[in-house]
């Protein structure tokens, strides 16, 4: 992978041990122990930290390790602002599927913040706001939804008479972490999508001086918020960030080289028009303007809603909602670009960097010449899959 | 002397809304409801495919999720004379009924039950007396003392943890909580329990529409492919998949979220005259039965009701030009033709222009412009939507269903009609719709399951899904009734091409600043004489606001800065 890694120094560095330095932490109870109080059993904490293992892309040899932090480590003050955005996000982290998954992340990282789920309102809720911010400064993780609008000074954004903008500087400014989520936070999403008239902004263009993690998608897969939290805490830093910043754990693969569908492609069989008979075999979305080799996202891996499904899975092409400016990539029904030389045989790095809009043809050329061979073969597994069930009748 | 208050920002709610109000003896004498962010999402869509419509629409709000992309490819289909196929109406009903099912519930328990539920003061109660009093509501299996117990455990240590969380600053102890200790708890368990439930009825979504938040929709009908001879797309285990969460849904809904609300209910009933405001309700109308067209044919009738006079209904036309305008007398635009006009969608034209104080600011200058939201009326009138017009509206229809549930309802808790137009009318109202689409739900499920049964697989009619068989304009409206209220977009398509994107959202009808004549609109009427027992902690405030459960991404959505005028466009013969 091309992907530069960026450097350790640049990478939090905080130690959840100096944080027990401070009075009020040290008397949190562990995650073991938040655990064992919400009445769920060492098993399911294990079943827990196993899922999590595997999601943040550890070896299970590293499950110890994992089990290890989330018993001994205190919590983490989070502050979680909602800035120009739809609340996707946070709907989405709360779908985040195993059982102990919502509820310990919920509360459990002390989530001091957040104008969806919180208690108090206005003044008090200010209160809330300011007291972490004073009390845990240069300690509290920033999560922010939605991006900041910086036309019109601001105006565009307000909360409790202040701009997103200047809130953002306000807020960011003790913080030991951003985590930028979804895609108005990461790179702009709809808003920003042209001619942006708003100046939506996403969060890595106005603060410079913080490490930030980008969890990008609309939303993102509740599991993988989930799963960026739960690195965080384990290791008490960041986990390692591809080259534009987002986890390599859950964006390396495209969805493409994850998708089931993906033998119908390379065989050249493809839904020509939806719920056509290609639909009805569950062929390759491709030619209907799937987005899939050009998106990176564990859709096809993680899937969505506790695994239930992907947008592939129900028939739908991928629109590519973890990309950057994927609003202006052209329309979601056009086939995308020829991906030159594009086969099973090619480098996954090459492909992903290919633009999208470009032509169509090397692509039919490709299936028909390479894979003609394959598709009679899957059409002759079908037959034969059909005909065995014949014979069982 | 009145003082004034500012709440802001008020929170369990989707987006950004201030209250100001001016508190006089303790009461709400007058008030002003703001949205303060706007994202202009109706420029972007100008130029783009009215196929990919949907997708940007749907990024409108994600708590009342896929409900903007079916009002979408509604208004497209509307405009390009499209007849979807009976399953893809069948599949979108579904998917509306498990939206409902999921937004109601989460509203319920984790955007509104805290106004009414004192958590710390659950730490006081018997586990047993409460074990015997959920027992004796509810056959819901989990209601054991040790169940109970646990989970007080739980939370008293969360409580001597001294970090509160999101639950940090609320008004515990305040003294507009009237629930017994015991109610406190069972409220706060089936909060925890609530927030697990919900991320399984949403796997309806994920089924058909491939993910949830943000499903997937398809101009024409729904891109989820049937063959029940096939791994890989909606097969039988997949259906049966739906129809147990589905099943399950409506057990939590009618096991829990009812009996739990009509307890808490119990005990608020001076509720029933509080929070009332308008008296007007609008309904657009939604579940059809015998095709979208058939508006006679929806579970939810649409129409209105003046005056909470439910003896007489009067229909609601979209497409004329008289009936829905918005105005901008005191939002932060600019109408070319002077601040007081009202437009018809099609006709919309619109700049923003920021004009209140520069911030950081304490007040709004409210009696100026003071809103990013735009004030809608319907034949000038100002109407309130969501779940208690629904209600009223079916029950004013004489419609079986909506009767049979209304008159328990209120015999149960012995309340006359009239309590129904209210803080706790509302709250009661969203709960009996959700009781409403749970079983709608199924019956639409079993009719899916017939349709293939008899070998109708259709799921998409594709023949206009080319623009080149698309006339050269078309104009098209599409509605919903979303858990919030009356929804519709209208879309003007010139050369394949949106030319103008129009939505007229519930929270803006709710929510709006004045119009023209000065006349308020749902939050702020509904607050006027509102007891304010502690001007520092407005508790009675958020009852009242929250249920509504405001959409303020929803309900500000608008134009272009630069102040261009969007394209003029002649409406269609009504």
């Amino acid at each position: 992978m091309k992907h530069t890694t960026i450097s350790p120094k640049l990478i939090f560095n905080l130690k959840i041990d100096d944080m027990n330095n401070g009075t009020e932490l040290s008397v949190q109870p562990t995650y073991y122990e938040e655990v064992e109080r919400k009445g769920y059993s060492r098993r399911d904490f294990v079943k827990f930290v196993s899922m999590m293992t595997a999601f943040i892309g550890l070896e299970q040899s590293a499950m110890g390790q994992v089990a290890k932090a989330l018993e001994s480590k205190p919590r983490m003050p989070v502050i979680w602002m909602h800035f120009q955005e739809c609340t996707c996000c946070s709907e989405s982290f709360i779908r985040s599927s195993h059982p102990i998954v919502a509820d310990i992340l919920l509360d459990k990282i002390s989530l001091d913040y957040t104008e969806t789920l919180m208690a108090a309102s206005g003044t008090q809720a200010e209160a809330a706001l300011k007291n972490t911010m004073t009390k845990y400064k240069g300690q509290y993780i920033l999560c922010v939804e939605g991006s900041v609008p910086v036309g019109a000074d601001g105006v565009y954004c307000m909360i409790g008479g202040k701009t997103s903008l200047q809130i953002l500087h306000e807020v960011a400014d003790g913080a030991a972490a951003i985590i930028a989520w979804g895609s108005c936070a990461s790179n702009g999403c709809v808003q920003s999508a042209k001619p942006n008239p708003t100046g939506a902004t996403p969060i890595h263009k106005l603060i410079k001086d913080k490490p930030i993690i980008k969890v990008p998608g609309c939303p993102p897969i509740g599991e993988v918020m989930a799963g960026v939290i739960v690195y965080y805490l384990t290791f008490g830093r960041i986990p390692e960030l591809d080259r534009i910043g987002r986890p390599k754990a859950f964006y390396n693969k495209r969805v493409h080289d994850t998708c089931y569908r993906r033998p119908f492609y390379d065989a050249g069989l493809f839904v020509e028009t939806f719920d056509d008979e290609n639909a009805k075999k569950g062929y390759c979305l491709y030619k209907v303007g799937c987005k899939g080799p050009s998106t990176y996202n564990a859709c096809g891996v993680t899937k969505w809603n506790g695994g239930t499904s992907f947008p592939i899975q129900a028939g739908h092409p991928c629109i590519g909602c973890s990309e950057e400016n994927f609003w202006d990539n052209g329309g979601f029904y056009e086939r995308g670009s020829s991906f030159a030389g594009f086969g099973i045989e090619s480098s996954a790095d090459t492909i992903g960097e290919v633009a999208l809009g470009v032509t169509v043809g090397a692509l039919a050329i490709h299936a028909v010449a390479t894979n003609i061979g394959k598709s009679k073969l899957i059409h002759q597994h079908e037959a034969e899959g059909n005909e065995s069930e014949h014979e069982l009748e | 002397m009145s003082k004034r208050i500012v709440v802001d920002p008020i929170t369990r709610i989707e987006g950004h809304l201030r209250i100001e109000a001016d508190i006089e003896n303790g009461k709400i004498k007058d008030a002003y409801s703001s949205g303060t962010m706007v994202r202009l999402l109706e420029e972007i869509l100008r130029g783009r495919d009215p196929k990919d419509a949907w997708a940007f629409v749907g990024r409108v709000c994600g708590v009342c999720t896929s409900i903007h992309s079916l009002t979408s490819v509604r208004c497209v289909e509307d405009a390009l004379d499209i007849t979807i196929p009976p399953n893809a109406e069948l599949v979108r009903n579904i998917m509306f009924c498990s939206q409902y099912m999921h937004d109601h519930v989460v509203h319920f328990y984790h955007l509104h039950a805290m106004d009414w539920v004192d958590v710390v003061n659950a730490l006081k109660a018997d586990p047993k007396k409460t074990s015997e009093l959920a027992q004796s509501i509810s056959s819901w299996p989990k209601s054991s003392v040790g169940y109970f117990s646990d989970i007080q455990t739980r939370i008293k240590k969360f409580v001597a943890s001294g970090q509160l969380g999101i639950f940090s600053n609320g008004y515990w102890g305040h003294p507009a909580y009237k629930l017994p200790a015991e109610v406190n708890l069972i409220g706060l368990a089936h909060y925890l329990e609530a927030l697990e439930w919900q991320k399984e009825i949403v796997k309806v979504h994920a089924i058909f529409g491939g993910k949830n938040p943000h499903p997937n929709y398809l101009v024409g009908g729904m891109a989820c492919a049937i063959n029940l001879d096939d791994v890989s797309v909606i097969n039988d285990e997949r259906l049966a998949y739906v129809g147990q969460l589905l099943k399950d849904g409506k057990d939590f809904i009618n096991q829990v979220y009812i009996p739990d609300l009509m307890a808490i209910a119990s005990f608020y009933k001076d509720w029933g005259a509080i929070g009332g405001g308008l008296g007007n309700y609008m309904v657009y109308g939604d579940l059809p039965t015998n095709g979208y067209r058939d508006l006679s044919s929806y579970k939810f009738p649409g129409g209105a009701i003046l005056n909470k006079d439910i003896s007489k209904i009067y229909d609601v036309d979209l497409k004329k030009d008289d009936e829905v305008q918005e105005f901008i007398t005191h939002s932060w635009y600019e109408y070319e033709e002077g601040n007081d006009k009202g437009l018809h969608p099609w006709k919309g034209e619109s700049k923003v222009k920021y004009s209140g104080p520069k911030p950081p600011f304490e007040h709004l200058e409210t009696d100026k412009k003071y809103s990013y939201l735009k004030t809608p009326r319907w034949k000038g009138n100002a109407m309130e939507v969501g779940p208690l017009a629904r209600v009223l509206v079916g029950y004013a229809r004489g419609r079986e269903d909506f009767k049979e549930i209304v008159d328990k309802t209120l015999k149960d808790l012995n309340v006359p009609v009239a309590a129904l137009f209210s803080t706790l009318g509302r709250t009661a109202a969203r709960g009996l719709e959700s009781v409403l689409t749970a079983q709608w739900g199924l019956e639409f499920y079993d009719q899916l399951i017939a349709n293939i049964k008899n070998g109708d697989t259709r799921m998409a009619e594709m023949s206009k899904f080319d623009p080149a068989t698309w006339p050269k304009s078309a104009f098209g409206v599409g509605h919903t009734e979303a858990p919030r209220g009356a929804l519709a977009h209208w879309i003007n398509i010139q050369d394949q091409k949106i030319a103008n994107y129009q939505l007229v959202v519930p929270t803006t009808w709710n929510a709006s600043p004045r119009d023209n004549k000065g006349q308020m609109s749902a939050y702020e009427s509904s607050l006027i004489g509102t007891p304010v027992a502690d001007e520092n902690q407005p508790l009675e405030i958020l009852r009242t606001i929250h249920s509504f459960d405001p959409c303020m991404a929803c309900s500000v959505h608008l134009y272009d800065e630069k102040g261009k005028t969007i394209s003029r466009v002649s409406v269609l013969g009504d």
